[in-house]
């Protein structure tokens, strides 16, 4: 679907660490006219999920009125390392979903 | 004891005040925008998983590699790789081209290249393609100093641009030295005049939500100021683009920049 920048540091055990991820998507609002008197069909990012190992640490709803590429950064607490997988679905029902190794010294 | 420790305390104090002079006289008055926007702009720019303008490169990339043409040749076959190749390219331009016989700039080199090397259709002005090739290629000069060539060859069209930079135009009759050079650094309504330095293009303006090149940003000054903007790929773009490079000699690239 698109493309997606993951900064996904490594953690000492215990510590708070930030993931920051960035995707490309257009994050149309449905609001835009097309000049015809109608507009541009909304096609926006819903949901954003974040899992560690299968159990999910984050979660975000989207709405209209975020801007394009929408960047999410949040913390987690690093207790345990693993597989990090990040998928992102949008209006159309396109999901993308990346996958990270999370490393925990 | 005493006295000699207070001597040369006293001496190196004097030194460092004169560096402070010193550093002070010869400090550049000139700022990138990158210097007035805000903390969390300026993060966004350092941070190359947090800056969208580093997807334009990464498709950048793509393309430079894609065989494109009747000649089936990508950009690498003759470049090859362009961290080493292209690195410096972008603080050169605009330059002069033989085969145009008239000054080109980046995007304008690129789809020369396109139509002689490539036999590949030129790309359109201010499509996302092309915005891509110039975000990779003037991301391999990015913290170079822009360096205009003295070529005398392009005399005259910097001329014409500095002269198009003094000129007032449009119903608010204006020139880009009223704002940039009269009152850079004061406010119009909200927004902060910068000195008009095109030191990170093409760059990634949150305006846009998206990535455009120096001729859309010249566009929108000249639409504010109420004149006619100039078709994309006009001579006077060009011609404006080397009075302002070479106003900007020895500035970095940031190249892709973020910018409000």
């Amino acid at each position: 679907m698109a493309r997606v920048l993951i900064n996904l540091p490594k953690a000492k055990r215990g510590e708070i660490v930030e993931i920051r991820t960035l995707i490309q998507h257009p994050m149309e609002t449905g609001y835009r006219p097309k000049g015809d008197g109608t507009s541009f069909p909304r096609d926006i990012i819903r949901n954003f999920v974040c899992k560690l190992n299968g159990i999910e640490v984050f979660r975000a709803d989207l709405f209209p009125a975020i801007a394009a590429n929408p960047f999410i950064a949040f913390t987690i607490k690093a207790e345990e390392g693993g597989t990090m997988t990040f998928s992102w679905i949008d209006d159309r029902g396109r999901s993308q979903t990346e996958t990270a190794d999370f490393i925990v010294e | 004891m005493m006295p000699s420790v207070a001597f040369t305390s006293m001496l190196s104090c004097a030194v460092a005040v004169s560096t402070v002079i010193a550093a002070a006289q010869t400090r550049d008055p000139r700022r990138s925008g990158f210097e007035d926007m805000s903390r969390e702009s300026q993060a966004m720019q350092r941070d190359d998983t947090a800056n969208p303008g580093m997807f334009a490169v990464l498709e950048g990339e793509e393309l430079w590699r894609a065989k494109v043409g009747s000649r089936k040749t990508s950009c690498a076959d003759c470049h090859q790789n362009a961290e080493v190749s292209m690195r410096g390219a972008a603080a050169r331009y605009p330059s002069f081209s033989t085969a145009w016989n008239g000054p080109v700039d980046l995007q304008g080199q690129i789809n020369l290249c396109r139509e002689t090397r490539q036999n590949a259709p030129p790309f359109p002005l201010e499509g996302p393609e092309l915005l891509a090739l110039s975000a990779y290629v003037g991301k391999q000069s990015r913290g170079m100093s822009i360096a205009p060539p003295d070529d005398a060859r392009l005399e005259p069209f910097r001329r014409q641009g500095e002269a198009l930079y003094n000129m007032r135009q449009g119903q608010l009759n204006f020139s880009c030295a009223n704002c940039h050079e009269d009152h850079a650094g004061q406010r119009l309504a909200g927004s902060l005049i910068p000195q008009g330095h095109p030191t990170g293009y093409p760059l990634y303006r949150l305006e846009w939500q998206g990535i455009g090149s120096l001729q859309r940003r010249l566009r929108g000054c000249l639409i504010g100021v109420r004149a006619e903007p100039y078709a994309y790929g006009a001579e006077e773009y060009i011609a404006l683009e080397l009075f302002l490079m070479s106003r900007a000699r020895g500035m970095a690239v940031e190249t892709p920049a973020i910018r409000p």
